[in-house]
Formats: structure tokens, C-alpha cells, sequence
């Protein structure tokens, strides 16, 4: 049998304790965003889904003001390096700590904490009888689909991937991360692929003929994944979601990234998620 | 070795109440939490007498040196704690001391017996920014109600009770004076300073909760300030506590008057940063922190 993906706790062990620096090897424009990656001399590979708590050594809170948190982002790719394991992230300048993100220097130092979170599953753990995957992915949210779509087809899993972007300045990512597959494109402005929304597809995909056997994984902005979510709702399509919510630490000391159960009360997403089922939210929080 | 009220501890810092869930690190981390424990003791979340979920989100927000919080303190109530929570916290390879709030006398006392009870509890800190039902008044904003609480609960445990005073006073030291008198042994400060800010893309409060509570090293100098005020008035032991960052931080608090120190918002940006400020504490003399700090200033 195929080894199925679990989360990082039960796969690799659990994450080093503590930061730890890492420094960055390469930070190069990918579309409209940046991809940088790190050198991890101590860490275990991640499993997709997973995230780290980035914060640069230098230039963030030690002049005061912000950032001042580190931040939350999904890794995008991994492999092995001369020295340990390279993380691939993909970024877009958003606010204060993602523009630092992005000035990134080869050689530069960043603190790490992490892999943190659970990681998405195989569809037949998600649903017994699925054996395809469909990947929908919008804007910086296609970051973890990456590394997601990379496991899945060392497992012979079939997938199919549709991804969507507002325009062209906000969108990236592809060639690096997805150049090696095909690739279903959305655009709201029109300027690649189907104009309008990724979600159009995977309402005409799931209309089609085997998609109630498949799963749907999806990360994206927080309107798409609800509408991801309500698609697969109402077409009993199992569905598993990696959402985003604001979170100061990560490993569930602030209790800041709650979301919202269906049944009253809330989860922390940094370790109850962030991938959760469709049906573990009432709806998708907006984060 | 240092102490506070009789409890020997390995180093001067601790935790701040709701800044670090030991049961969560444990299941990121590991047992390396165990081993390299960040804190001198560990002091709990707020435990109230019925569970509560908390508050709605938006919880948290970025503001400049600092956050603001509004979590609610979710938790899982008294028996929830003590038959979940305590157990695993028995654990941990230092002093627990367990924080508590209720909002009458009666409720206060039912928490106090109950954990006061328990071996596994070194002390238990009195969280008292919260009002009382039958006055209306938030009791720690309230020298004679922080009086009679403790005048109420000192009966009840010998062990060391602690009370968290709040910032959002004008007189501080005048609420300690008032734990000292009712009986308590230590007094920590400061809780969050209350605070606002709002999300200027939608030009409505960032916090669901409309406001929250500031920490983060902007508000070190706030806490520098009621410690010294606190520590001159009281003779009480202080934990001082409020945007400690480093040893050097850590140094400052001391020369103020603290006894022991608490780090809270740092751990999120370093999880074992309770270990770090404790070695660099070992290294900051407050002479050459109050060096530094002068020639710094531009």
C-alpha cells in the first residue's frame, strides 16, 4: 500500500523546538509574486498543508513599529539540499511583513518555526471509494496546492488542477511551481484562460461525469473557498479546505486564529488546521 | 536560587497567564518541551468556574511594537480543568501555579478551595479585571474591593495568592496596598493595557470585541512605571511583567523592584523565549543596561 500523507506529528516526528535561523538560498519573481527559498539544517521535511512562522532576522520590530508578529505562510515545495531540507515559499507583498518577505537577500537570515499544522490526506482517507483529486486554487492560496500536486502524483493519484487569479499583476507562481503539469486557468480579468472565476470550473467539472468520485482540496482567498466549500456541500463532494486566520504564534499559545465549528465554540486553526474538512466549518471565516 | 513566597525557583522568569499553553507546545513540539522548559514555573490560563468558548473573532491585531487581544479566556471550566488540564500540567518539570477568575466572592472562593486543594499547584494568581456582579465594579480597578476579595479567599489556601493588577487605573499602587492589606503574598503586573485600533480597510474596529488589550514591548515603559510605583508602596513580591523581550528587558524590571519576571508576547515570535531571557538575564548587568540605553537614544 501507498504510504497516505498523516500530519507532520505522525509522519516525520514532531517540529523542532523553538526558531531556529535559516538562511535564505535564492528569492526570485514568479509572475506578479516572489518565491524565496530557505536552507533548514535541523527541521523535517513538511507534508503539504503544513506552514511556518516566518519572521527576517534583521529589520523587523527592532526598529519598533511593525511587523512585529512573525507570520504564518504555507510552504510551496520541498526538497532535499546539501545540508538539509530547502523550503520554497511563495509570496505576495500584502502588508508590512510579507513586503519584508519579499526584499529577501540571498544569504539573509530568517527565523523559522515549524512545519506547524495538519497536513490535507489521500482522497480515499477523506472518503473511502475516491480515487481522484481535483485542486482548486486561487491567487497566493496556490502556494501549498504545489507540493500537494507533486505528493499526489508520486502516488498515482489522478489529479486535475484548476487555479485562478484576479489579473496578471496578482498571479505567479506557475511555471514554477505547476510547470510540469496541466493546468486549468481562471482569470477574472481574462488575461489567461477562462474569464471569470476558478470556481465556474469546478462547477462545470463537478457536473461532468466522474467527479463524485474525486475529492476537492482547495486554498484560496476566503469568498473562493466558501464557495468551494458551499459547491461541494451541495453536491455531497468531499472536500478538504486549508483556510487562513490572523495568528500570532502558531502552536497554540495565543489562541488568536479561532474558527468558528458548526456546532458553537471554536477551533484554533494553528493546530486543528489548517487543513480542515468542508464540513468541519459552518462557513469559511473571513479572515 | 530565587523564590517567591516560599516556592524555589531555577531562574527569575515565568510565563504570563494566557501567553503559552503547555499542552498545545507539547503536541507541536514534543517532549523537548519537557526537557527545555522555557519558564522558572508556569502560570496557567485563567480558569472561571463554567467553561466559556470565548470571544468571537477577530482576536488579535498587529499594532506597532506590540498587539492587541481580545480572546475572551476561553477554557475549559473547573472541573473541566481540573479532571483534563491539571494532570497533564503535573507534568511539566517546574512549580504550576494556576490562574483564576470569577465574578462574585463566592465563585472566587469555590476556585480558590478547589485548586488550593490539589498538590500539584504551587500558588494560584487572582485574576481581578473582571467586575463583580453584585457591585457592578471591576474589582481590581477597586482598592477596597480587591481588599475584601482577599480578606475572603486568604482564609481559605495557604498557599501564595497572587494578584494580577490591571493597568487601566490611575493608582496602582493604591489597588496593591489593598491586596497587601486583605492578605495576599505577591502582587504581578501589569495585565494588557486596554486599547483600540481600527482596520483601515473597512474603517470599522479591528477586534469583533470593538477593543482589547495592548502588549508588547510598547507597553514596557507603562510597566516599568506602575512596577516602581507598586514595589515603593506595597511590600509585597512583584512580578513584573510587560513587553519583555530580552535579558536586558528582564534587567530593567528588576532594577524596578521586581522579584521575579514574566514573559508573555515574546513567546509567540519565540517560542522558547522564556529560556533565552532567563540566559540573558545572567549576562545584563542593569549598569551597562542603563548604559546602553542612554547611549541609544538619538
Amino acid at each position: 500500500m501507498d504510504p497516505a500523507p498523516l500530519p507532520r506529528s505522525e509522519a516525520a516526528g514532531p517540529a523542532p523546538f523553538g526558531r531556529r535561523p535559516c538562511e535564505v538560498s535564492e528569492n526570485r519573481a514568479s509572475g506578479g509574486y516572489r518565491v524565496f527559498s530557505l536552507l533548514d539544517r535541523e527541521g523535517p521535511e513538511p507534508a503539504p498543508g503544513q506552514f511556518y512562522m516566518l519572521a527576517t532576522e534583521r529589520h523587523w520590530s527592532e526598529r519598533g513599529e511593525r511587523p512585529f508578529l512573525p507570520r504564518a505562510i504555507s510552504v510551496a515545495e520541498t526538497g532535499p539540499a546539501a545540508a538539509g531540507v530547502r523550503l520554497d515559499f511563495l509570496v505576495e507583498g500584502v502588508g508590512p511583513g510579507t513586503d519584508r518577505l519579499c526584499e529577501l537577500a540571498t544569504g539573509d537570515r530568517v527565523w523559522v518555526t515549524g512545519p506547524l499544522g495538519n497536513a490535507f490526506s489521500e482522497p480515499r482517507q477523506v472518503r473511502p471509494g475516491a480515487a481522484g483529486a481535483i485542486l482548486v486554487g486561487g491567487g497566493i492560496g496556490v502556494a501549498p496546492l504545489a507540493l500537494l500536486r507533486r505528493r499526489f502524483g508520486e502516488r498515482n493519484v489522478p489529479v486535475r488542477v484548476l487555479l485562478g487569479f484576479r489579473d496578471q499583476t496578482h498571479s505567479g507562481g506557475l511555471d514554477d511551481l505547476f510547470g510540469c503539469c496541466e493546468v486549468r486557468l481562471a482569470s477574472e480579468d481574462g488575461h489567461a484562460g477562462h474569464r471569470g472565476y476558478v470556481t465556474d470550473l469546478l462547477a462545470a467539472m463537478l457536473a461532468g461525469d466522474d467527479a463524485g468520485s474525486a475529492v476537492v482540496y482547495s486554498c484560496g482567498p476566503p469568498a473562493m473557498l466558501e464557495a468551494v466549500r458551499s459547491l461541494c456541500a451541495g453536491r455531497e463532494v468531499a472536500c478538504q479546505l486549508a483556510l487562513e486566520s490572523p495568528m500570532a504564534c502558531g502552536f497554540g499559545a495565543c489562541f488568536g486564529c479561532a474558527v468558528p465549528k458548526p456546532d458553537g465554540g471554536y477551533m484554533r486553526l494553528c493546530i486543528d488546521g489548517p487543513v480542515v474538512r468542508g464540513d468541519q466549518v459552518a462557513e469559511v471565516p473571513h479572515a | 536560587m530565587p523564590e517567591l513566597c516560599g516556592i524555589s525557583l531555577a531562574h527569575r522568569v515565568i510565563n504570563a497567564s494566557g501567553t503559552y499553553d503547555a499542552i498545545a507546545a507539547r503536541q507541536v513540539f514534543g517532549d523537548a518541551v519537557l526537557e527545555e522548559f522555557p519558564f522558572a514555573a508556569f502560570v496557567s490560563k485563567t480558569i472561571t468556574p463554567e467553561p466559556r468558548v470565548g470571544n468571537a473573532p477577530r482576536r488579535i491585531w498587529e499594532t506597532p511594537a506590540g498587539m492587541l487581544n481580545s480572546i475572551g479566556l476561553p477554557n475549559k471550566g473547573l472541573a473541566g480543568f481540573l479532571e483534563q488540564d491539571l494532570p497533564r500540567l503535573a507534568e511539566l518539570p517546574v512549580p504550576l501555579i494556576v490562574s483564576v477568575m470569577a465574578t462574585s466572592r463566592p465563585e472566587f472562593a469555590k476556585l480558590v478551595e478547589a485548586v488550593g486543594a490539589r498538590d500539584e499547584v504551587a500558588g494560584i494568581e487572582l485574576n481581578v479585571s473582571c467586575p463583580n456582579v453584585h457591585s457592578g465594579l471591576i474589582v481590581g480597578e477597586q482598592p477596597a474591593e480587591t481588599e475584601a476579595l482577599l480578606e475572603t479567599l486568604r482564609p481559605l489556601t495557604a498557599k501564595p495568592l497572587i494578584v494580577k493588577l490591571t493597568p487601566n487605573v490611575a493608582d496602582p499602587a493604591a489597588v496593591a496596598v489593598g491586596a497587601e492589606r486583605g492578605g495576599a503574598d505577591a502582587v504581578s503586573l501589569i495585565n494588557t493595557l486596554k486599547a483600540s485600533a481600527f482596520d483601515p480597510a473597512t474603517g470599522t474596529p479591528a477586534l469583533a470585541a470593538g477593543h482589547g488589550g495592548l502588549s508588547g514591548p510598547a507597553v514596557r515603559p507603562v510597566a516599568v512605571q506602575q512596577l516602581r510605583a507598586v514595589t515603593a508602596a506595597a511590600g509585597l513580591p512583584a512580578i513584573g511583567m510587560g513587553g519583555i523581550a530580552s535579558g536586558v528587558d528582564a534587567a530593567e524590571f528588576l532594577a524596578a523592584g521586581a522579584t521575579l519576571v514574566a514573559v508573555g508576547t515574546e513567546s509567540f515570535r519565540d517560542p522558547k523565549a522564556g529560556s533565552r531571557v532567563a540566559a540573558e538575564l545572567d549576562l545584563a548587568r542593569p549598569k551597562e543596561a542603563t548604559a546602553h540605553s542612554a547611549l541609544d537614544l538619538e
